[in-house]
């Protein structure tokens, strides 16, 4: 059996050494409490919960649980901040404030990288190169846009609506926190954000960074507990706006509690996007991508490419070269360097994925996974494909979030089309052809919100990012983000 | 020469799906009656398979409607304003048997005459204004562009027969979706004779589909179809708001609500309400390296 070790022996026992990432320079407290009004304060009902590391279930830190009442308390720092201060601001200003938050956090880069690792699992390779990095850029990207909004509307003049409710997922916690906070800020909107249950620390050090940036208190709150708390910003009604990323069912009913209300909203919600490769295919290229697609991030990605339509031609050929790469993954220790899939984010999300894996053999699907070795302690799942599976079953339709792939064919580019948009998702597709016309062809017919051709997973602060149909509404990123912090009216 | 003591004929009201004019499929109607308390005219009160129908028409348009060009959109467009210039006297009388002055509903008429010029126009034109090119980090070319939402269900504002009606589809079909309205229920006839104009002026079947009917009997469907993407309404009365939000959160539809639009003016126009039923789409296109 293949295994990393001896699949890399190209010429002897050669294995990987350990290259854990340092975590000596890196300052936790073993107890936080809730960013409101420019200060951690306890929370009024004296209630924490452990926030621990998915990769050993060690507790690396007491949190404090925000009860409807801190809430309202955050609220009111939000609103007083918004009226007092942050609306009446100079916008040059304002925009002076986001790029200090983004100069400390390049500044603070290799501790956050290793705290997002530490608490979420995701591999120190990318939250050191991706997470951290993007997050930084998107306060820089959207700090320049607060005086200059004027040219962002043609015909329009924008205004803040007020106070924003902001409620982030846990598989990109700092990243989540930049793409909501920062084009909030830019439009002269104030926040309370609250940060998932299982990763809010790179969120708190974020409080830390917004305190050292001098930010006026209250102008950025920030709220940790689960779905009671998630709730309370909801449903408070000094919130103007509701922002969240997380998954279709939460939003729907996120959408069902603002009806009535005047509160703006906008929902990133799931996916299943589908990476759709050619015969014509660079295919070596093709096999990182779907790679890259699907065990990113262990696949805790709303746009991961959870579905592979591969045409027949071509199809043993990529599976076979898929099975191979698989071997090559290494999954294990977040914060070694060399790993590639990291822990599954919680207990809960790992029951999840399971219960999928079950689902899948069920529907009849063959499954296939590497053969890598596990940690004893901790959550973790082997990179896993399905073939053998037909539209209709659920692992094809429903979004797993995890590193689970489903994989089908198809011969006709019409076939691969229609395949692609059969799901009610429409967030995210690939398509991997070495023809240009083609590419335009499947990104033109996709009905999907980012489309990327050739690569898949990136992203940048200047591209908007969100969702058609049953994957959200409204954007993120780029000067189509900052829309939904903003309302129009006539010059 | 018609006798002096000529009968009139009168019209029959009927609906509008994919370029047919069924009655409705429930026999069902109710009567329009002006002030004199006399009967105008049998409305059809449609029911919820004719909007369910009138759902397959608009999604079955939808993909060959995007894809006509932008020019020849803008060109249909044209032509039905063309159209109903032609027939601004029959669109006058209709409206002042529905009890407007003859000042207010040639002033209506004309505005809705306008208003589909002025969308017309912007058929090869908000794609431009809206669009961006996105200058991203790595070798890519990375652009972002609008796309129709797909099939919006609209509810026209109950106080106007023709410019509210109007003021809802244009910028909706302008950017490529197909829809399915709800014509006024108090003033339901200009809807009909409107979607006569629509019939005339080569928009394809299925592209515009209007029923008339009981506004608290359809608008909780035309809210909670789940191969509709995209509803757009006056938003008035708190407890229907709520309703229809709640309704549409099944299939995360678009609640695009527009409360207190003076439609008569020049604030019920603008390229923003194009991008109201439309998504952006972002494309990461390899540039080499």
């Amino acid at each position: 059996m293949a295994t990393p070790e001896n699949k890399l022996a190209f010429d002897g026992g050669w294995a990987y050494d350990p290259a854990p990432e340092s975590t000596d320079h890196i300052s936790l407290k073993k107890r936080y409490g809730l960013f409101i009004g420019g200060e951690f304060v306890a929370p009024e009902n004296s209630r924490y919960f452990d926030t621990i590391n998915p990769a050993n279930e060690q507790k690396l830190a007491r949190v404090a649980e925000a009860s409807e009442a801190d809430v309202d308390r955050a609220v009111k720092a939000a609103r007083a901040a918004y009226s007092g201060v942050w609306s009446r601001m100079p916008a040059k200003e304002r925009g002076k404030y986001i790029y200090r938050i983004a100069r400390i956090m390049q500044e603070r880069a290799r501790e956050f990288a290793a705290i997002e690792s530490l608490d979420g699992g995701k591999p120190i390779r990318e939250s050191r190169d991706i997470d951290v990095p993007l997050a930084a850029a998107h306060f820089f990207y959207y700090a320049g846009w607060a005086d200059k909004l004027d040219y962002a509307f043609p015909g329009q003049r924008a205004k803040p609506l007020g106070v924003a409710g902001q409620i982030i997922p846990w598989n990109f916690p700092l990243l989540m926190a930049a793409w909501k906070i920062a084009p909030a800020l830019a439009t002269g909107n104030t926040v309370v954000l609250k940060p998932a249950e299982t990763t809010p620390l790179t969120a708190l050090k974020l409080a830390e960074v917004i305190a050292d940036a001098g930010l006026p208190p209250g102008v950025v709150n920030i709220v940790t507990g689960a779905g009671k708390t998630g709730a309370a910003i909801v449903n408070h009604p000094g919130v103007d706006k509701i922002a969240f990323t997380g998954s279709t069912n939460v939003g729907r009913i996120i959408q069902r509690a603002l009806a009535g209300t005047r509160k703006k909203y906008t929902l990133e919600l799931g996916g299943k996007a589908a990476n759709v490769v050619f015969a014509d295919a660079a295919i070596d290229q093709a096999v990182e991508g779907i790679v890259n697609g699907i065990f990113f991030n262990q696949g805790h990605v709303c746009c991961a490419g959870s579905r592979l339509l591969v045409q027949e031609s071509v199809a043993d050929e990529v599976v076979a070269k898929l099975k191979e790469r698989m071997e090559t993954l290494i999954v294990g220790d977040p914060l070694d360097k060399n790993t590639d899939i990291g822990a599954i984010n919680s207990s809960m999300q790992l029951e999840k994925i399971q219960s999928y894996l079950k689902i899948g053999k069920e529907e009849g699907g063959e499954m296939h996974q590497s053969a890598c070795r596990l940690p004893k302690k901790g959550y973790w799942c082997r990179p896993t494909i399905f073939t053998g599976v037909a539209q209709s079953n659920r692992v094809v339709q429903e979004e797993i979030f995890g590193p689970v792939l489903a994989i089908q064919t198809f011969r006709s580019f019409d076939e691969a089309l229609a395949k692609a948009n059969n799901t009610p998702y429409g967030l995210s597709g690939g398509v991997w052809t070495d023809k240009g016309a083609k590419i335009f062809k499947m990104t033109q017919g996709l009905r999907a919100g980012v489309v990327w051709a050739n690569t898949f997973n990136k992203f940048d602060p200047t591209s908007p990012f969100g969702g058609y149909k049953e994957s959200g509404v409204g954007r993120e990123g780029g000067l189509h983000g900052l829309d939904a912090y903003v309302k129009l009216g006539a010059r | 020469m018609a006798a002096a003591n000529r009968l009139s004929v009168a019209k029959t009201y009927k609906i509008y799906i994919d370029g047919k004019f069924p009655r409705t499929e429930s026999g069902r109607y109710f009567p329009l009656k002006n002030k004199q308390d006399a009967v105008i005219a049998n409305v059809c009160r449609g029911s919820r398979k004719d909007f369910r129908n009138a759902v397959v028409a608009a999604r079955k348009a939808q993909a060959g409607w995007a894809r006509a060009s932008a020019y020849l959109r803008g060109q249909i467009l044209y032509r039905i304003a063309e159209m109903l210039e032609g027939r601004i006297e029959q669109f006058v009388a209709e409206l002042q048997l529905q009890g407007r002055t003859e000042r207010q509903a040639r002033k209506e008429v004309e505005i809705a005459v306008d208003r589909l010029i002025y969308y017309a126009g912007w058929a090869d034109k908000y794609q431009q204004v809206f669009s961006s090119v996105n200058p991203v980090s790595s070798a890519h070319f990375n652009f972002s562009v609008l796309e129709p939402t797909g099939v919006v269900s609209i509810i026209a504002p109950d106080d106007s027969g023709l410019i509210g009606l109007v003021s809802y589809i244009a910028p909706a079909i302008v950017g490529g979706n197909t829809c399915v309205a709800l014509a006024s229920e108090s003033l339901p006839l200009s809807a009909v004779s409107f979607a006569e104009v629509l019939h005339a002026s080569d928009v394809p079947a299925g592209v515009v589909n209007i029923l008339t009917g009981f506004r608290d009997e359809l608008t909780e469907q035309f809210a909670s179809h789940m191969d509709v993407n995209a509803i757009a309404w006056p938003g008035d009365g708190r407890k229907m708001a709520r309703s229809v939000q709640t309704l549409a959160a099944e299939n995360i539809k678009r609640v695009i609500a527009r409360p207190k639009i003076d439609w008569m003016s020049d604030e019920g126009e603008s390229p923003y309400l194009i991008r109201d039923t439309q998504e952006v789409k972002t494309t990461w296109h390899p540039i080499g390296s």
